[in-house]
């Protein structure tokens, strides 16, 4: 049966999911990358509209396309790099009490850690995956910081069952993509070592 | 109609179908590689990969929200009739796709970072010439780059003496820096040449080459197929996750270079590579070479 994840998000639906685990969100998810991490981190300003406290954020800059009634429609939606925001998500989070961070690959220890601390985890979206991904946003209800181009705005939006997420950090600091970058390397070592 | 507005169409539904749909030999590579994978999280993302190649092509959508900066290559032939308005249609032709297909407006001018939103800017979209003496036809090759896959790319100039050891050091590293967020299995491109210029360049070649084509240098086919098994015994893909493969090939180009140097250049592509090519002859007929056309596009 799916694992659904609503927000939301308390610490009680997410504290025993484990890395590797496959989850779905319904509710509220808000893209979030490079510039806007960089507006709230630096400029110290938080989007006006949307909570991020016990919020899902979506490290993705869609396509949207803008009606001539002023709808959005989210053309395609895949996850972005999540390792980019690597050094300032830690404090992201304590700032804004965001409890599930979704993108592509993993992130780092300071992201780990912060995930412990926090009670927050991150999940991994299937990169590449756009379609799928605009298929189970149901609507786009707002957009801030659209000065920031299309990419780089924070869409707010109305997602069912958005998945698969596969857990890459929990809420015990276990970080997925971090073991399996140490099995990488292990093999890339003995490959260097048959040179 | 007049011509310069046929050729510009043409390249309007060239660059949707790129954007849409896989070139044959990539999602070929994919079915190929899904069928292989054993590891039931892997087989899982296949899945999702291979949902995902058929709702774009059902919905006519980008396949990736990261339609990439369009990059052009293109040989035209000095008597084409119209080798002069070839620059104007490819921009025009940006241009429109952008809205039309659409694409997502990726281009932020140099050093300002404004978004010019519409994927044309100073130096962009990029085309790279080449003459052909005589011909009469034009041909395009078109690659999207995307942030994620453009990210491990690099260039470096080694001392000779490190050899083909070197390499394939750098190779590896590159790859296990930086591979698993460019979306594996990958599409690796290596130039050998003499600078960091020219061997990146070689190696921007080597993934326009259709996969299950060799290097024409024996010496490089045999450094492709050894790289190829190399890496796989890494397992990064799918997606990072870890499975049997890591790449969808590895390509080598390469050229003559300087005694004292040994250039090495590294591109790599995504999953989801997103390349075409079209030849368009002095009457304006087109043929995609990458893309068979279905009834859908």
């Amino acid at each position: 049966m799916k694992k659904i994840i609503t927000t939301p998000i308390t610490y009680e639906q997410i504290k025993d999911l484990k890395i590797g685990d496959t989850v779905y969100l319904t509710g509220k998810l808000a893209t979030c990358r490079d510039a806007g991490h960089r507006r709230v981190m630096q400029e110290e300003v938080l989007p006006e509209r949307f909570d991020l406290r016990g919020g899902a954020l979506y490290h993705a800059g869609p396509i949207v396309r803008t009606g001539p009634d002023g709808t959005f429609t989210v053309i395609s939606a895949g996850p972005t790099t999540s390792r980019r925001m690597e050094s300032v998500e830690a404090e992201f989070l304590g700032k804004t009490g965001v409890r599930m961070l979704i993108g592509k690959g993993g992130m780092l220890e300071k992201t780990a850690a912060a995930c412990k601390r926090f009670g927050a985890i991150h999940c991994a979206f299937p990169g590449g995956c756009a379609i799928i991904a605009a298929d189970r946003i149901r609507k786009v209800c707002d957009v801030e910081w659209s000065d920031l181009g299309m990419a780089e705005a924070f869409w707010e939006m109305e997602v069912e069952e958005f998945g698969p997420l596969i857990v890459s950090i929990d809420t015990k600091g276990n970080n997925l993509f971090a073991n399996n970058q140490k099995a990488f390397a292990e093999r890339v070592q003995k490959l260097k070592e048959k040179l | 109609m007049e011509n310069k507005e046929i050729l510009t169409r043409l390249l309007v539904e060239f660059i949707r179908t790129a954007s849409i749909r896989l070139p044959d030999d990539v999602e070929a590579r994919i079915r190929t590689l899904a069928a292989d994978e054993t590891d039931p999280v892997g087989k899982n993302l296949y899945g999702c990969m291979l949902e995902n190649i058929e709702l774009a092509r059902a919905y006519r959508r980008p396949i990736c929200q990261d339609t990439g900066m369009l990059q052009f290559f293109v040989r035209v032939g000095t008597r084409f009739p119209l080798i002069d308005c070839v620059e104007d249609c490819i921009r025009e032709a940006s241009l429109r796709a952008t809205e039309s297909v659409p694409l997502r407006p990726n281009v932020v001018e140099p050093l300002g970072e404004r978004n010019t939103g519409n994927n044309t800017g100073y130096g962009t979209p990029y085309i790279e010439w080449e003459l052909e003496p005589n011909g009469d036809s034009l041909s395009i090759l078109l690659y999207a780059a995307g942030g994620g896959c453009s990210l491990p790319g690099r260039s470096k100039v080694l001392m000779p003496l490190e050899g083909m050891e070197g390499v394939k050091k750098f190779v590896y590293d590159t790859i296990l820096d930086w591979g698993v967020n460019a979306c594996p299995p990958l599409l690796v491109g290596i130039g050998l040449g003499t600078c960091a210029v020219t061997s990146a360049m070689l190696s921007k070649k080597a993934i326009l080459r259709k996969i299950g084509t060799h290097c024409e240098n024996e010496r490089g086919a045999q450094l492709e197929r050894e790289l190829q098994a190399e890496l796989d015994t890494i397992g990064i893909a799918p997606l990072g996750f870890g499975g049997k493969h890591s790449v969808l090939a590895v390509h080598v180009e390469c050229a003559g270079h300087h005694p004292a140097t040994l250039g090495v250049g590294i591109t790599t592509s995504c999953w989801a590579t997103r390349r075409g090519g079209i030849v368009i002859d002095r009457g304006l007929n087109a043929r995609y070479t990458m893309h068979t056309v279905g009834e859908e596009v």
